[in-house]
């Protein structure tokens, strides 16, 4: 389908539009006020991790328990997300519906997997924060269908970068890690969907947030145009010619540290 | 006699290390005007007679051990991959959509990023370049090619999510990640066109009742790619890492 079509029928406003501004005024505000709602609503053992200088290994968190944890907080976000979407009447019926659907119970899954998990490691699981789709009233996720969609971009898109930065931290434990692998490809599969479902690419190209994304969602792109692996310039080893930047980015999708993941979470979490 | 074999000898060794002098070239002009480029830029096939290809493949590859060995495993498919989509891209199935040939050309090139990026991290300790049977696919085929395509990207996911633990470097295992993840996005997407189901992309079949994707040791995945690769590998010091 024609992306400008796709678009318009999801009732995608123009930059200039009113709703658009509150929306981008609203994201503004998210350094100041996401980053202190989020410190006030996760438990106290993740605060204190957030103080922690994130390292290329660490990403910020350290202990298997608090990365778990920080997995649950995001699980429970996109879990509730969905549960609120799949009940009201913004999803259209059909294809679309049955995605959620499915993406819905993977979420849930994920939630009803975690919680015992740090309870088998001597941890307490956080409890559901409080979430606010619309933060603040910003958003009209559950009434809006383009919202909604483009708020599920963003949350898949985010929980791919936040399960890999948190990776290395799981390594003492080889089974932890392996079920963190397992999450994030599921992650990455619901976000090739969404994406290709609002008529994006389903990869990444530099750090495009995508056609009909609000400018706010921007932090969630940040870093991917990265071109460097491991030391090495991709672009000085890739033997075809005809792959330029674009197709480099695409190839790598990159790590979030739990810092960045819980600013751009915070703004939802009341 | 003994100076031919002995020449042929080189030849595959210089092959084996292709890795180092690829990556050589692109240090600049002047190792590239020295020559030394030239012989591991061939296919395999050129390389040799046909018999002497031969000789060459019942050569056992081997992975080596630790995160070298990881990484090799990981080139295995990836070369695989790139193989494939560069066969789709450049013969495409009749009726392929616009759509369609847009995924297959970004798949083929990410498979090629990831395939050139891993030879070149791993330099001389890279596997040579494998050769691969793909008789069993019908190219002219939409439903053959996109069935390959999915059993690919579900393995590769698979594979690496399964290889995970087995990195001893976090910086690999993040490098890995980033791959991984771009792998699953292809499958939801190949799995999308090509599935009537809608919830496929992330399907019963593959996503188990915990929400979680597949996780495979070396051990398998090798088996399920081995009927496409022409190769023996031998993949033993990295199976041993999990007993």
């Amino acid at each position: 389908m024609n992306i400008y079509q796709l678009l318009k029928s999801y009732n995608v406003k123009p930059e200039s539009s009113d709703t658009y501004v509150t929306r981008r005024d609203a994201f503004a505000k998210l350094a100041n006020f996401g980053k202190k709602a989020v410190m006030a609503s996760v438990p106290l053992s993740l605060a204190a991790a957030k103080g922690n200088k994130a390292t290329a290994k660490s990403m910020g968190l350290s202990n298997p328990v608090d990365v778990l944890n920080f997995a649950l907080t995001l699980e429970y976000l996109e879990a509730q997300f969905y549960r609120e979407g799949c009940s009201c009447n913004v999803i259209p019926e059909g294809r679309d519906r049955a995605i959620f659907n499915i993406i819905e119970r993977h979420e849930f899954d994920h939630v009803k997997l975690l919680i015992p998990v740090i309870e088998s490691l001597g941890g307490e699981p956080v409890k559901q924060p409080e979430f606010d789709f619309t933060a603040g009233g910003a958003f009209r996720p559950f009434s809006d269908y383009a919202q909604f969609l483009a708020l599920s971009q963003a949350f898949e898109d985010t929980g791919v970068r936040a399960y890999k930065g948190q990776a290395a931290n799981l390594m003492s434990n080889g089974d932890l890690l392996t079920a963190a692998l397992q999450i994030h490809s599921v992650e990455a599969r619901h976000a090739s969907e969404v994406r290709r479902l609002r008529g994006i690419k389903g990869w990444i190209t530099g750090d495009e947030r995508g056609e009909g994304m609000p400018a706010a969602t921007q932090a969630v792109y940040e870093g991917e145009d990265n071109l460097m692996q491991g030391g090495v310039d991709v672009r000085d080893v890739v033997t075809l010619d005809s792959i330029g930047t674009d197709g480099i980015t695409e190839s790598f999708d990159e790590p979030l540290t739990s810092d960045e993941v819980l600013t751009i979470a915070g703004l939802f979490i009341v | 006699m003994l100076k031919k074999t002995k020449e042929r000898d080189a030849k595959l060794a210089a092959h084996r290390n292709g890795s180092r002098r690829s990556f050589l070239k692109y240090g600049g002009a002047t190792v590239a005007a020295t020559g030394l480029v030239l012989a591991g830029c061939d296919p395999l096939e050129d390389l040799f007679p046909e018999d002497e290809r031969e000789a060459a493949l019942s050569r056992v590859v081997e992975l080596l051990r630790g995160d070298t060995g990881v990484l090799n495993y990981a080139l295995v498919l990836e070369q695989l991959e790139a193989a494939f989509y560069i066969e789709v891209v450049d013969n495409p199935y009749s009726g392929i959509s616009e759509e369609e040939f847009i995924i297959m050309r970004d798949l083929r090139d990410h498979e090629i990023v990831h395939r050139d990026f891993l030879k070149a991290a791993l330099g001389q300790s890279a596997i040579p370049t494998l050769t691969f049977d793909f008789s069993s696919i019908d190219f002219t085929s939409r439903d053959s090619v996109l069935n390959a395509s999915k059993t690919f990207e579900d393995l590769g996911v698979a594979a690496y999510n399964g290889a995970g633990r087995l990195l001893k470097s976090p910086d690999l295992l993040l490098i890995a990640g980033k791959i991984v993840s771009v792998e699953g996005r292809h499958a939801a997407a190949i799995r999308s066109i090509l599935d009537e189901d809608p919830q496929s992309f992330a399907g019963d079949d593959i996503i188990d009742a915990n929400g979680l994707d597949r996780a495979f040791d070396p051990e398998t995945v090798l088996k399920a790619a081995a009927p496409f690769i022409i190769n023996e590998i031998n993949a033993n010091e990295l199976i041993g890492l999990l007993k």
